[in-house]
């Protein structure tokens, strides 16, 4: 059980409050977005209304108020994930963009015919779209870590699909699909003991637990703003500082320059290099107000709630017949994966959603995951520390109410 | 739950369960796959087609409630029919789907399928035989269509 006063918390989350099909709200799906509290939707709302201008130019007041908000805020991030230095924090417009940065930026200008991509089974589509076409334009090979039947990794061929020819391991922290938690120091820390540089995908991780990136060691972290209770079109790449030195530029433009000339350009330092034109100013300063709003909330209180939810509701899932609960790792985050016997999961999220119970149905962007179990979709719950042991037992009642329907 | 049962109405969930000439056509001279990426539903229609009469029609796989209720009342529906008149039923499905008037002698029970009006994102999973149907007539070759 958590310490936090789960009512006054709703309070603020505006869109909490509403009924859907005369039903209360239950919003269950967020893995797919987190809601939004209402400092986030006030700083976005007080930038446009007082602060609004362009950033790193212009000598005029709110230029200079831009920069400093949108500065601030990659002093939180780095903060946030316990990065060395504000030059390794750089805006992306979400996880996937930085994935795709590093494989093109980081690993192609390294990478030869025949050379290895390594993944998990587990990966949703961004960290897998991203290396096949690298793998395309190089010659390159994918390999993919297996999965068992409970959803973990398997890793007991994992030390020797680790090869001299391996150029990047690139994983998930957290299975946006089964909620599963991989275990990715360790990890890193055999990839590491053969030189072979690890990106760790944070999505679904930062919104549920404290992320060290220099405990856990990884060269890259990559994570989106909106599954963190922040804006939709900001996220971040977290690089070790030598990596994206070392790196050419992902896109060319205004800001990641010093100097354009037609005879050369010379880039400007980092960050900036790597942030070409106008950046998301207003996304970036509601990233902020998140973490501001993560720490005011307490993120060891945030996990304690929703490992409370996510152990009740799993107990009572597991209690009524003829449901499963697809991906029982031992190490989850808050998402529950499941099936009704002799229902399609298409069908269960209408039913749901006449109840106001809103769930994720589909592949997950997880297709693999899906065909590992042969089943085309799961219905899925995913909670955040919002979530009451009320909107639990909805979600029981949505289930019950279901299979009555297709009794 | 009145609109759900307006959408899962007896006669879906009967033709969900039994669904019928759920099998393939060996000598099917017409076929196209029907796929809707976003929800997994996947299907095969088979078609005998005798000069322009539908001789037998049937399909295979798998999908949500609706999808699989609509193939099955498609594939009653259009045995035995003209090219012309299938077309016919076709876009009077299309017409309930969407909340037009429509010809309720043309549509017989495949009036069960208009309940998906209420339910916008369902619409897809209905018409994706249909579709499929539809594009199996029009190409004497293996084929394949996506909804979304």
């Amino acid at each position: 059980m958590s310490n936090l006063n789960i009512n006054t918390i709703r309070v603020d989350f505006p869109i909490l409050h509403q009924e859907i099909n005369g039903y209360p709200l239950v919003y269950l799906d967020n893995a797919a977005t987190s809601q939004k509290p209402r400092q986030v939707i006030d700083a976005v709302s007080h930038y446009y209304l007082h602060d609004n201008a362009n950033i790193h130019r212009g000598v005029h007041k709110l230029s200079q108020r831009a920069t400093d908000l949108y500065e601030a805020a990659r002093g939180k991030v780095r903060q946030f994930v316990n990065a060395n230095s504000d030059k390794e924090i750089i805006f992306t417009r979400g996880a996937t963009e930085a994935i795709n940065l590093v494989a093109q930026s980081f690993v192609r200008p390294k990478l030869q015919a025949n050379d290895e991509i390594l993944i998990s089974h587990l990966e949703h589509h961004a960290n897998i779209v991203p290396w096949q076409i690298l793998c395309e334009q190089t010659g390159a090979k994918l390999k993919v870590i297996p999965m068992t039947q409970t959803g973990e990794l398997d890793l007991t061929q994992f030390d020797t699909m680790l090869t001299e020819r391996t150029k990047i391991l690139a994983i998930g922290h957290v299975s946006n699909a089964l909620g599963t938690i991989n275990p990715v120091k360790a990890m890193t820390e055999k990839a590491h003991a053969k030189n072979i540089p690890v990106l760790i995908d944070g999505a679904q991780a930062v919104p549920h637990m404290t992320v060290d990136v220099q405990d856990l060691n990884c060269d890259f972290y990559v994570f989106s703003g909106h599954k963190m209770f922040a804006p939709t079109g900001i996220g971040a790449l977290y690089g070790r500082e030598d990596l994206l030195n070392a790196m050419p530029p992902y896109q060319g433009g205004g800001d990641m320059i010093l100097s354009v000339s037609f005879e050369k350009t010379i880039y400007n330092e980092l960050p900036a290099k790597f942030e070409a034109g106008t950046p998301n100013i207003s996304g970036v300063i509601g990233l902020g107000a998140a973490i501001d709003y993560m720490w005011q909330v307490g993120i060891d209180n945030i996990a304690a709630q929703e490992h409370h939810l996510l152990e009740i509701a799993t107990r009572k899932i597991e209690s009524l017949p003829g449901v499963n609960i697809i991906g029982t790792a031992a190490e989850k985050a808050a998402v529950i994966s499941f099936m009704i016997e002799g229902v399609h999961p298409h069908d269960v999220g209408t039913i749901f959603d006449q109840q106001g119970v809103a769930i994720r149905t589909g592949h997950h962007c997880a297709q693999p995951v899906m065909e590992f179990y042969d089943i085309p979709a799961t219905a899925r719950a995913s909670f955040a520390f919002y979530n009451s042991e009320e909107e639990v037992d909805a979600l029981i009642n949505a289930i019950q109410k279901t299979q009555e329907l297709f009794a | 739950m009145s609109d759900l049962r307006e959408l899962y109405q007896q006669v879906i969930m009967d033709h969900n369960k039994r669904p019928r000439n759920f099998r393939e056509i060996e000598k099917a001279n017409h076929l196209a796959h029907g796929n809707n990426p976003l929800c997994g539903d996947k299907l095969v229609v088979y078609l005998k087609l005798d000069g322009d009469k539908i001789d037998d029609v049937s399909f295979k796989g798998s999908g949500c409630a609706i999808s699989m209720a609509s193939a099955s009342l498609m594939t009653e529906a259009l045995k035995g029919k003209t090219i012309d008149e299938a077309q016919a039923i076709y876009e009077q499905v299309h017409k309930s789907m969407t909340g037009e008037e429509t010809d309720r002698n043309l549509l017989g029970k495949l009036e069960v399928l208009s309940g998906v009006k209420e339910f916008p994102a369902r619409v897809k999973c209905a018409t994706l035989s249909w579709h499929t149907v539809h594009a199996a007539i029009d190409s004497d070759h293996d084929i394949s269509i996506s909804t979304e």
